[in-house]
């Protein structure tokens, strides 16, 4: 029997404390750091801000206020309005599924491409790897701006800009879902003579689809808001409509409340629709119903 | 148990498979040929048709051409009669009459450029001469009352002369020679990015990196390297020191933006949790609130914030911060309904208070997972910082607006796309690399 004495228990307990007092000052200077630089950074940010956080606070209502008033006081109008700008809000909504059926198109590939396994060309995965890092560090206002300067304005620059980060967005994602898939069906057509095509579409495709599925959704609707942005810059759609709108300024501000009301219903519509759909594609359709 | 249930009943199995399979064919056929027409509708929605029309592939080359060369041009104001040597054409980039670049020679009312191909263009009063080589010499003059007037039969001229009353344009691939009345223009291109480092008012340019460092003082007053640094960041034409001031505020907002939205959202993420919020109200108007910000979305949030905080990086910062309170709230609230209540019991049957509880109980359960989408966003934010500057003042999406907006600078264009994708997945590395760190502990 070992003999358990009293002084090696009290050092073991000593050396536990101390090393508990250690992760604390850790910690705690962490905590420290993190806050200097919050507060530091909010100075920096009020310093070279136009108006300042304080003076500007009081105001924080003052424009949708006004907005407001005025869409009340012209609230007759607003059923036009609402009509007027739906066009403009099909033609966003547009932008985000192109984009996103196109970008979920070429995610497929590339991730398969990118996955140790399903790679028809191994030896370059890391080449796939890096060229969606890149796809995916560009952000759409790059490539929509510089298309619209190149194809002019409309739908079609803000739809390839926004395809463009969407490929590389999904791609990640797709190959860690691609990661985590049986191998043992792919094994069993290759040894029946299955071609690549044919392995993909067979072996993987029924396996991973509903997590591609998912996460295209959650794309599309974060390619919505992306694309309302996009409108704002010049790409057309209800973001330029909202443009138009404001910069016009008082007298118009009917139409930018009509603009708003659009947008906010669809992004929450978007919104809640993705998130049923995913939760009803992960628990299963009983949880997902009665939730 | 020898009991058997309809639903395992064979036959009905059977048939429950096929009407499946059956379910399954359709779907395989009906999904492609939706997105076939959804496509079709595309096509004349977005008017691709109209496209080709619309697109302007000079636009294009310009853009790509400037992106790896630049131009140097000899002006001679025809009014004046006086010619100036100059980068881009800017003010900042002229040549002073001591050090013109060595292929132009300038005299008096008139001026020689040596072209790399051969050719030979000479400037000599309202005369210009070029010399193309493989066809002769092409000869305008212009003056005030007549215009302009070509040696060439001007029905039949090749493409890449072009020819009216009043203006004479000649594209080859080394020059572009332009002539109205009002001035003679020689566009010389060069590969590169011109004055990157200097500009030609300061005393280095022209001096290589290592003249700078180990050789004599270039500059009387200053020393070199402090001199040079000084000139190569208030460098005026690719002002280096206003893009890195620019790419700090997109990162700044970011940060701002994304712990700031975390500090606010992890109270009111308690509040929407169903196992921590014991009130259907309260639970409920946490939640609404989350959709209000997120439905809300930054854009708007951007155009109502910058009414009363004015243009800047601080509102940028808010708008992100609002959006985001509302998807951290989401996400927050949904990992901390997935918290094992085990090691929360475990706690309290210790005799801990409810703060110990939360303290030691469900926070090291949360942080991880928490801690994870906040340095996921971080990210992503970053590339939303460079979206909302671009609407709202403010950082590196600002400066590229204004350098795309002048249609000329396309290679300040290209300078600042590099930096942002490098930004980008610089803020990407360091949030994996601390994700790592602070979640798995390597």
């Amino acid at each position: 029997m070992a003999d358990l004495s009293a002084a090696p228990l009290d050092a073991t307990r000593a050396h536990y404390l101390a090393l508990t007092r250690q992760r604390r000052l850790y910690g705690g200077i962490m905590l420290l750091v993190f806050v200097l630089l919050m507060a530091s950074g909010f100075g920096i940010a009020n310093d070279r801000n136009a108006g300042g956080f304080l003076p500007g606070l009081p105001h924080i209502f003052d424009f949708p206020a006004g907005v407001i008033s005025e869409a009340w006081t012209k609230r007759a109008n607003l059923p036009d309005h609402l009509r007027n700008a739906l066009p403009a809000l099909v033609e966003t909504i547009n932008i985000a599924a192109v984009a996103t059926l196109f970008g979920a198109f070429f995610a497929i590939l590339l991730s398969m491409f990118a996955t140790r396994g399903l790679a028809p060309w191994p030896r370059l995965i890391p080449v796939f790897r890096r060229i969606m890092d890149l796809m995916r560090a560009v952000p759409e206002i790059v490539i929509a701006l510089v298309l619209i300067f190149v194809l002019g304005g409309g739908p079609v620059p803000a739809a390839i800009a926004i395809a463009f980060h969407t490929v590389g967005a999904l791609g990640k994602l797709f190959s860690e879902v691609n990661e985590n898939a049986d191998q043992k069906p792919l094994e069993g057509l290759a040894s029946v003579g299955a071609i690549w095509p044919q392995r993909m579409l067979l072996g993987l495709v029924p396996q991973v689809a509903p997590n591609w599925f998912s996460y295209a959704l959650l794309r599309f609707e974060i390619n919505i808001r992306a694309s309302a942005i996009l409108g704002f810059v010049g790409a057309g759609g209800i973001g330029y409509e909202l443009k138009n709108a404001i910069s016009w300024g008082q007298g118009k501000f009917d139409e930018a409340a009509a603009v708003f009301i659009l947008l906010f219903l669809t992004i929450v519509f978007f919104d809640q629709l993705s998130s049923y759909v995913r939760n009803r594609l992960t628990y299963g359709s009983d949880k997902g119903a009665g939730k | 148990m020898s009991f058997v249930s309809p639903s395992d009943d064979p036959r009905h199995m059977h048939n429950r498979a096929a009407a499946m399979i059956a379910r399954k064919r359709l779907l395989t056929f009906v999904a492609p040929l939706f997105v076939l027409g959804y496509f079709v509708y595309i096509f004349f929605a977005f008017d691709i048709m109209g496209l080709a029309e619309r697109a302007r592939l000079d636009n294009a080359v310009t853009l790509v051409s400037d992106t790896y060369s630049y131009k140097t041009v000899v002006e001679r104001n025809n009014r004046t009669g006086e010619i100036g040597v100059a980068v881009e054409g800017e003010r900042k980039g002229t040549y002073d009459a001591s050090n013109y670049p060595g292929w132009v020679t300038v005299g008096e009312d008139a001026a020689l450029i040596t072209l790399d191909d051969g050719g030979t263009i000479e400037i000599v009063g309202d005369i210009v001469r070029y010399d193309v080589p493989g066809f002769g010499v092409v000869e305008a003059t212009q003056n005030r009352t007549d215009g302009v007037k070509l040696n060439l039969d001007t029905a039949d001229l090749p493409d890449w002369i072009s020819y009216s009353k009043t203006r004479v344009t000649i594209t080859t691939d080394a020059a572009r020679l332009s002539l109205t009345k009002a001035r003679t223009e020689v566009f010389v291109y060069d590969f590169g990015w011109e004055l990157f480092w200097v500009t030609l008012d300061s005393p280095y340019s022209g001096h290589s990196l290592m003249e700078v460092l180990t050789g004599p003082q270039l500059d009387p007053t200053r020393p070199n390297i402090a001199g040079a640094w000084h000139d190569f960041w208030n460098n005026a034409i690719w002002r280096h020191g206003e893009t890195a001031w620019a790419l700090f505020e997109t990162i700044l907002m970011a940060f701002l933006g994304t712990f700031g939205a975390a500090i606010v959202a992890l109270p009111l993420a308690f509040m929407a949790a169903k196992n921590f919020a014991p009130f259907m109200a309260v639970r409920m108007l946490a939640r609404r609130l989350f959709d209000f910000l997120r439905g809300v979305d930054g854009l708007i949030w951007t155009i109502l914030l910058s009414r009363a905080f004015g243009p800047g990086p601080m509102t940028g910062a808010l708008a992100m911060l609002f959006t985001d309170t509302g998807s951290f709230g989401k996400l927050f609230s949904e990992a901390l309904e997935n918290v094992d209540s085990k090691q929360i019991e475990g706690i309290a049957s210790t005799g801990a208070k409810p703060m110990q509880r939360y303290r030691f109980g469900v926070i090291p359960q949360i942080v991880p997972v928490l801690l994870s989408q906040v340095l996921y966003f971080l990210e992503s934010n970053t590339r939303s910082a460079t979206i909302i500057g671009a609407i709202t003042g403010g950082g590196i999406g600002l400066l590229l607006t204004q350098a795309m907006i002048t249609q000329k600078d396309w290679e300040e264009v290209t300078y600042y796309i590099i930096l942002i994708i490098l930004m980008v997945m610089g803020m990407d590395t360091i949030s994996s690399w601390l994700r790592r760190k602070l979640i798995k502990g390597d």
